[in-house]
This record gives C-alpha cells, structure tokens and sequence, in this order.
C-alpha cells in the first residue's frame, strides 16, 4: 500500500505515528529497563528502597565500582554454562519449526483442497485437540516415556512440541491456502499432474508468506515452551527456558535472580537477528502480490 | 554459592581416585533425582567419586523433581535408582511402594550411618537422613536495640515488638513473613496451629479437625501479623521475603534455617543489614510449650524396581556421598548435616535450637500433603477478610474432604 | 467447482497421514486416558498404625498397608469406576454445595457470593472475565498496530515489527515476573501509578479488582502481537483495485477501512478470536508469574494445583481438563458455526 494513491492525509498520519510511537514505548519499555538492569547488581534492580536506583546503579557503584557489572551474565555464561541450553534450543526450534512446517503444509494444504464434509470436522477435532491443557497432556507422557526409555531426551520433545502445535499450524495453513487460487493447481492438474506434482511446482513457490508466518509461531512456540521442556528434559538436555527458570530458587534455596536477568537479555538477543533477517520475507515477500484474496 | 560449588567439583576431582576404592562400587547403574539444593548437590557431587570402572553415576536435580520422580520409579527397570526426599515427600513414593526397605543394605554396607540418620517406618528402614531444617526466629538486633525490646521468644512478644517498632517509626512493615497463598501460607498455619496444641485429624483416621478453637485462634493472629507486614504479603515467598530482609525492610521473620546463610552474606545486601542478623529458636505462641514450627529432614532412598546390583551400588555411592568425608569448610554452612562428624555452625543454632526445645517434626502422614493443599487454596478469603475464620476453616475441610475421597482416605 | 477438482480420499489421505499421526499418537490418546482416568478413582486405602522412627524421635504414625492394597489394585487395575462423581464434588461442579447455596440464600448476590466460593465458579469467574475482555480488546490493538506498522517507512518496518513482537517474545515465566517486580508499589510503575493516582498507599498486589486489572492488561499486552502479526500479514492481500476504485468513488479513508480492509481480514479475525478465546479460557502463567492464586485462578492453575501438591490428584486434574475441553466448545460454539456456513459457501 505504499502507491502514492494511498498517501495518508497529515493529521492521519500524525495520529497513526503517534499511536505507533505509544505502542512502541509500551512493547519495549519493559525489555529496555530489563536490558539496562542486567548491568546491575539484584539489589539495584529489584530496589526495595527507591526505584531509581535501577537507572543509576547506586548499589552497583557501591559494589563493584562502576555502574555497570556483567557479573550476571558471567554468572550465567561462564560458572551455569548457559551456552549449553542455547544450543539446546537452537537444536529444538529448529528441528520443530522444519518438521512442524512439512507436515503442517501437507495437511493444511489437503484440508484447503478437498471439499468433502470430513475436513470441516477434522479441523474441528483439531481445534478440539488443541483445547487440552498442556500441563495434563505432559504428565500423562511421564509414565511411557519412562517405561520406553525416551524421557529426558531432544528428540522425544521436538515431536511432543511438533504434536502440540499440529492443530495451530493446520489451522493457521489452512486459512492461508484457502486464499491461494485453486485454480493455480487445477490448471496444473488439467496440464496432467499429479495432486503433489501441483502442490510442489505450483503452490510451494506461492506459499511462503504464510508459510513465514506460520514458522514464525510454530517457533516462538518452541523457543519460549516451558511446560513441556520443563517436564520432559533431563538437567543436562535443558532448553533455556526451563534453565532460566532454575535460577530463580526454590522454597528452601535462595536462587540468583540476575543470572535470570541477564539470561533473558541473552535469549532475546537472537530472535532480534531472527526478525532483522526475516523481516524481508515477512515485509516486502508478502506484497510481491504472488497472493491474492 | 555457585562458584563454591565449582571449586568444590574440582577438590573432589582430586580426590576421585581415593574416594574410589574407599567406596567400593564395582558393578551396577546409578542415577539420582532430587531437590537443587547446593547441600544436595555437594552430596551428589560427592556420590560421583565413586563412577569409574564401568559404574556411571548419574543425577538429575531440578526443583521439578517431585513431578517426575514418581513416575521416573514406577517402571521397570526404574529410570532412577535413588530419590532424594524431605519427610513430606516421602510419603508419596511409599504410598505407591516404589522404594526399598534398606535393611538389609544397611546391615551389609552401612555400618558407619548413625541411628538417628535412619528413617524408620513399621520397623523396615525407608530412608537415610542426611541433613535437617526448620522455620526459626530472624531478627535485626540494631532494631530490636533501638526499641529497646529483647528477641521475642512468643508471637505475642513478637507482636509487642512489632508495635513498639512501628510505633517509634523505625520500619513501617517490620514483620516478614513467607504467607504467599498456596504452599507456604499453609506451611505458615502448620506451624503456628501445631503451636496452638492443634491436631490435623483424628487419631488413626483421615478425617481433618482444624476447624477448632486451636485453628480460629491460629488465623486470627496470622491476621494480626500481616497487618504488621507489606500489603502484598499473599504475594511473597520466602524468595522475596528474603529480599525484603536484605533490603532492610523487615526487623522480624519467621525462616527457614536453609535460608539463613546467604542473609549473612553482603552480596545483595547492606553491612548493616548483614551484620546485625541474628538467629535464635523457634517462638511459642498461647502460652503453649511446643514451638510454633515444624522439623524437616533431607534423605536418600533406594528405588524398589531396579536390580539388587544397581540398589547395592546405589547404597555405597550415597553412603560415601553422606559420609564425613564429604564434609569440608564449603560444605559445612550448606546446612545442619546429620552426619558424623558434623560441627554445628553459628548458622545451624536455630535449627539446633528447634530440635532441642521439643519442636515436632512435619507429619508424615498419607493425606497430610491433601490437607496442606487445601489450606493454601481457601484460607487466603480469610487473610483478604472476604470471610471469617469459622467459614476459611469449613472450608477447608470441605476441600480436603472431596479431595480425600477421591484417593480413597475418606469414604 | 468441477467434480474434478475435488482431491480424491486417498491422495487426502496421504497428505494427511504424517500430521494425523502425530496428533493421533500424542493428542488423541492422551485424551483417551484422561477420559478415562477422570471416571475411575484410587481404591480405597487400607491403613495400619506403625511407629515411625528418625532423627528427631519415634512416634505412632497412620501409613497405608501397602500390601492389602496392592493386592486390590492387582485386581483392578484402573481403580474404582467412580462414574461422574469426581466431576460432581466439590472441587469440580459441586452440585450438591450449588444446591444447598441456592437454598440457603435469599437473594441472587447472596447466591452468587456462596457459589463464588466454590473453586471451580471462582476459577470461572474470573476466566471468563478475562477471556471476554481481553479478546476484543487485543484485536483492537492489534488491528491498529497493523494499520499503523504498514503505514511506516519501508525502513522502519523492520524495527517496528521487532519491537511489536516483543511482548510475545519473552518468555511469558520471565516476562511476568520482570512485570511483577515493576508494578510493585516501590516499582517504577507501581511508582507512576501512585502519582498519577496522588495515593501514595496505591497497590496493585493487595486488591483483588486491581490485580484483575493488572491480569487483563498483561493479557492484552502480551496477545496483541499475534493479532498484529496477523493482520499485517493479512494487510499485504488487501486487493489494491478495489482501494483504488474505492478511492476514485470518493470514499473516506475510513470508508475503505470500513468496507475494504475489514471485509478482507474478517477470516483472519475468525482466527484470531479462535485461537485467542481458547488461549485465555486457558490462562494460567501470568497467575503463576504475577502470584495472583489469592486473587485469581483459572481452570488451568486448578490442574497444575492438583498434580503440584506433594499427594497428586490425578482424577481430579483429568477431570478439570475434561471440563476444560467442554468449557472451549462451548465458548467456540458461535465461531463453528460461522466455519461451517463458510465452509457450506466454500463447497
């Protein structure tokens, strides 16, 4: 929309920009205050005696000289070996995010595609599906997974993740491919191909808007899932949510909260490299206008 | 903390090759699951020096463990050969029968546990203690100077004193206390109706009696402390508890022992605050003779469904994890140790106190765990004043009643 | 559509399969289990007085004969058929309490003051509150921010995408709990709120209205971005023929938001609404994370109460999450039938 037809009047656009610059304070602001307090010590930046001292880093200076310590992120790195859990998550998201997507589109596509009365009920029973309670599903995993000798594991949890986020992905493809034309792989079918012939060279070059999309939920899913890691990884096969969750403490133990801290800095970290690169694909792939309503 | 620990895995490191033939594994499968304590870890730590020569020695300690060490036991072969339990959790792994009686391991390889480290039940020992804890009396002796009062050794005189300190303007919220809904208020209204003289249930049977004079007088004056306390106090754990401590916002709180070291460390915290923490015994409270607290222990047991190699090998490893080898300068303030050898730090008296002053421990009974899910659920109406005590209290039976006769306590 | 464009049973099937697995294996049968473990209880135990010895003492302790039950369970595996007991007590749908309630009272608040009461009314309480609020209000927001996000600069698009996602991003466990420190009434925005109420006494922790409020807030803050990566993607297929032509017949622009833009997207609102309301009847981290269980449960922190506490009700939690599938069909009920008139024009 960003013909010169579609130029928006001033005061719109103020109004839109001031709206965006609002909505941009609220998102970040919490992430940005976070971001800052890593660099300081707990007692700065859960200050029990007057907030500002989470910006000048009183006690910091007090403590370790200068306003600034990576003692958190030292703490996490180097003595807990975060970059363990760093790698775990990279192996898991990018195993559910690809298995996730291949199986997802090959159904989605085939509910999109067949008009019979079955698939309106399949993506209601997935819909169904997706209406358990993680946390009930997970515990009743314990007991074969144990028998089975598949608990604490990656693979077993990228198929649990891959299994849970099944109904969401069907459903989220399944809006998208309805969008795409069928007469796009009707024709192709006419030229004589066969049903996945169509979909290989017709529909998976045209797909990948929402296929991007899709990836994307299918991978924050995984990235940020604690209740299934938490109770289907071993201590040494954790992901970093779980491992982040472990520095908190518990009822007995004191935990150390900063290791926390600076962890969740580290772990947003990626995904802003992860949204510079895809922000192609998501901002200027869509408009290539391959799909239409 | 975590940095001690790295330095102990390397002393231990050293010493691997002696602590080897000392324990005498030669054959078999271990794997622990337990609680991240540091004191925990030290005994697994020390548990490990014992792998080598085709016996691996594996752990998973996370605090998730008790929603997964029953299921981790239940098969066969069990996953893990070796819960690590307190006296509350026990309970659960025994009513479905998935650990061992050690007697005969204990006869064979445990000449060197002391008697009262052996958890016996129905005669068959179930577990082996290695350390203790309990809720205990913190106070800040500056405070308490400035107003002129002396540690409190009731609730009653705590309140005084809460008075007196709020009254001369010297804290504004000067009680502490862990009374977050859930768990831990529950763990709150255990400790103070046990100093009442309460009784959870009827003799020999399930059915909860706190619906009492003892109960109606044990929320009156947990309504009375917190209005001593941060507005917020349904939201605090022993966590931020901790951290109002440090941030030398509290004069008074009721903690656990475990938590007492890192109060006395300047790491997060101010001098003053740390130099002035003082520890002492658990309070009465109604003039009654039982302290108002609850004794823990931390123990190892042996999984039911592994084989007679594996449970032996299991047996020695944690033998040498909880022998007084293990026990070093770093280790020692960890926690009260029940093992041989073990000097009481300055950090343990409170805990040393509780036990001495006639303190009972928590009960291990099969529904206890039912009834203190059922306080921390329905007593925080009462704590907000959207009920009276009468009704938090029936309701609480009621809850734990329906609860009860699902798992077939009550019929 | 021609009869020959309709893809046939077995080439559906085969497309289907791996994703039909996957949720067959992992999905459908633990639902089966949890049907079933919901109407079967735990037998009854058999107890027996022991003496019970440690470090601090001996002492007469109730502790189940292990033997005399096994032996029951040996017989019946899956316990006692307890039928829809459990689904009728008192932590469930506690028809007999609902009852009494309604006799014992003599108005409705009275009525609904006892039935509030009851876990299972006060877990949908506030479930429900927070559902309907904050489903409308996150597609709101997130319709706007899409609007506003495609209006900017090619450059900035990328920044602003980043930065609108972050609410989704960080972990929901962390996320709350950074949150939870700062509307702390000595946090920075526990702080604000106090000045711009002028009370300096202001905590959002110890009232139960205003940690609803807190609830519903963090809710539309941490939803929005999914409506918004939605729409946005969305957006892009809006057809610029029809704006154009739009355009040229004189309408407003927020004529061709009104007729254009929102037509186009109404399939992806179903979406978001669906996904979205389901989401929320499930709450449960921010609970968690916010410490709100003395203010607020959901059916969600009902369960994870259940299987949490040191004894695990395993019927109980299966029941609530039968409960839970039942609570979402209902809730979806209008939204289905949308689906399948939309089918029904689709075919």
């Amino acid at each position: 929309m960003s013909s010169k037809a579609f130029k928006q009047p001033a005061s719109l656009r103020a109004l839109s920009i001031g709206f965006m610059a609002f909505w941009l304070l609220l998102a970040a602001f919490p992430f940005l205050w976070t971001l800052w307090g890593s660099f300081k010590v707990e007692l700065d930046f859960f200050s029990k005696a007057d907030w500002t001292d989470a910006l000048t880093g009183a006690r910091t200076v007090a403590e370790k000289g200068t306003a600034f310590t990576g003692a958190g992120y030292e703490g996490a790195w180097v003595q807990e070996e975060f970059w363990r859990s760093v790698i775990n998550t990279s192996i898991v998201c990018f195993c559910v995010v690809v298995t996730s997507l291949t199986i997802g589109t090959l159904g989605g596509y085939a509910l999109s595609r067949s008009t019979y009365r079955y698939t309106f009920w399949l993506l209601i029973i997935a819909l169904i599906f997706r209406a358990m309670p993680p946390i009930t599903l997970v515990s009743g995993y314990l007991l074969p997974f144990f028998a089975w000798n598949l608990w604490g594991v990656l693979p077993t949890t990228i198929i649990v993740l891959v299994a849970i986020n099944q109904p969401f992905t069907l459903w989220m493809l399944h809006s998208f491919f309805q969008k795409i034309p069928k007469e796009l792989d009707e024709s192709a079918k006419v030229d004589g191909c066969s049903q996945f012939q169509a979909f290989r060279h017709v529909i998976i070059p045209v797909m990948w808007p929402g296929v991007v999309t899709t990836g994307l939920f299918s991978f924050l899913l995984a990235y940020n899932d604690f209740a299934v890691t938490s109770m289907l990884l071993s201590k040494d096969n954790q992901t970093m949510v779980p491992k982040i969750a472990s520095f908190l403490g518990t009822t007995q133990t004191e935990g150390n909260v900063m290791f926390a801290v600076a962890s969740v800095v580290s772990a947003t970290a990626p995904l802003f490299v992860l949204v510079m690169v895809f922000q192609r694909q998501i901002v200027s792939g869509l408009t290539a206008g391959a799909v239409k309503g | 903390m975590f940095l001690k620990e790295i330095t102990m895995a390397g002393s231990f490191a050293l010493m691997a090759s002696a602590a080897y033939a000392e324990c005498n594994v030669s054959a078999g499968r271990v794997n622990i699951i337990g609680n991240e304590f540091p004191a925990i870890h030290a005994v697994v730590n020390a548990a490990k020096t014992c792998a080598g020569n085709g016996v691996e020695i594996k752990s998973n300690l996370t605090a998730d463990h008790q929603l997964i060490n029953l299921a981790g036991m239940t098969g066969k072969p069990a996953e893990y050969t070796s819960a690590i339990v307190a006296n509350s959790s026990i309970v659960a792994l025994m009513n479905e029968d998935v650990i061992r009686p050690l007697d005969d391991l204990v006869a064979k390889f445990g000449q060197d546990l002391r008697k009262n480290q052996l958890i016996t039940i129905d005669g068959k020992i179930m577990a082996v203690a290695f350390m203790a804890n309990a809720q205990h009396l913190v106070f800040r002796q500056d405070i308490l100077d400035q107003a002129g009062v002396e540690p409190p050794r009731s609730y009653e005189e705590l309140l005084a004193a809460a008075a007196k300190i709020r009254e001369m303007g010297l804290l504004e919220y000067p009680v502490g206390g862990a009374y977050k809904a859930g768990w831990n208020l529950a763990q709150e209204f255990n400790n103070i109706y046990i100093g009442f003289g309460g009784e959870f249930f009827e003799p020999g049977s399930a059915k909860a009696t706190v619906n009492n004079e003892a109960g109606i007088a044990t929320l009156n004056l947990m309504k009375e402390l917190s209005g001593y306390m941060n507005p917020d106090f349904l939201t605090h754990d022993s966590n931020a508890t901790n951290s109002e401590w440090k941030a030398g916002n509290v004069a008074l709180m009721n903690m656990w022992g475990s938590r007492v070291p890192p109060l006395k460390d300047t790491e997060g915290s101010s001098q003053v605050v740390v130099d002035n923490t003082d520890i002492a015994g658990p309070m009465t409270v109604g003039g009654g003779s039982v302290p108002a607290t609850t004794l823990w222990w931390d123990g190892w047991t042996v999984a039911r469904n592994i084989s007679d190699e594996d449970a032996e090998a299991t047996f020695k490893a944690l033998v040498q994890g909880t022998s007084p080898s293990m026990l070093n300068a770093e280790t020692a303030p960890m926690a009260v140790w029940l093992i041989e050898g073990y000097e009481p730090t300055d950090a343990a008296k409170g805990v040393f106190a509780a036990a001495n002053s006639g303190a009972v421990p928590y009960p291990m009974l099969p529904f206890q765990g039912l009834l203190h899910s059922a306080l921390g659920a329905e007593l925080s109406d009462f704590m907000l004043g959207r009920e009276d005590a009468q009704t938090a209290l029936a309701d609480v039976e009621a809850a734990y009643t329906a609860a009860a006769k699902e798992k077939g306590y009550l019929q | 559509m021609q009869r020959s464009g309709l893809m046939q049973h077995k080439t559906f099937f085969w497309f289907f399969f791996p994703t039909a697995t996957a949720m067959l294996l992992f999905i459908a049968l633990p639902i089966l289990s949890v049907v079933t473990q919901s109407l079967f209880t735990p037998h009854d135990q058999v107890f027996k007085i022991v003496e019970s010895c440690g470090p601090f003492g001996c002492k007469q302790i109730t502790s189940i004969d292990t033997e005399a039950t096994d032996a029951l369970k040996q017989a019946r595996p899956l316990g006692q058929w307890s039928g829809l007991d459990v689904y009728l007590d008192r932590g469930h749908l506690a028809v007999s309490e609902v009852a009494a309630a309604w006799g014992a009272s003599d108005s409705m608040g009275q009525f609904f003051k006892a039935i509030g009461n009851l876990p299972f009314y006060r877990a949908m309480s506030f479930t429900l509150t927070y559902t309907f609020v904050v489903t409308p209000l996150l597609i709101a927001l997130g319709f706007m921010i899409a609007l506003s996000v495609n209006s900017l600069h090619r450059h900035l698009k990328g920044l602003a995408i980043f930065f609108s996602l972050l609410p989704m991003i960080v972990t929901p466990l962390i996320g709350s709990l950074i949150l939870f420190w700062m509307v702390d009434s000595r946090g920075v925005l526990g702080t604000g709120l106090q000045w711009l109420f002028s009370d300096p006494d202001l905590s959002l922790k110890a009232s139960t209205s205003l940690t609803w409020v807190m609830l519903i807030v963090y809710g539309v803050w941490h939803s929005a971005p999914f409506a918004f990566v939605v729409f946005y993607a969305g957006l892009q297929t809006v057809p610029k023929e029809t704006l154009e032509s739009a355009m040229i017949d004189g309408a407003t622009r927020w004529q061709q938001t009104r007729y254009v833009v929102i037509p186009h997207l109404m399939p992806l609102v179903t979406f978001v609404a669906l996904i979205q309301l389901m989401d929320h009847f499930r709450v449960f981290e921010p609970i968690v994370g916010f410490n709100a269980e003395a203010h607020a449960t959901s059916l969600s922190w009902i369960i994870f109460n259940d299987l949490g506490g040191e004894t695990r009700l395993l019927s109980s939690a299966s029941t609530t999450s039968v409960l839970t599938i039942i609570g979402v069909s209902i809730l979806l009920s209008p939204v289905l039938v949308r689906t399948w008139r939309d089918f029904n024009a689709k075919g």
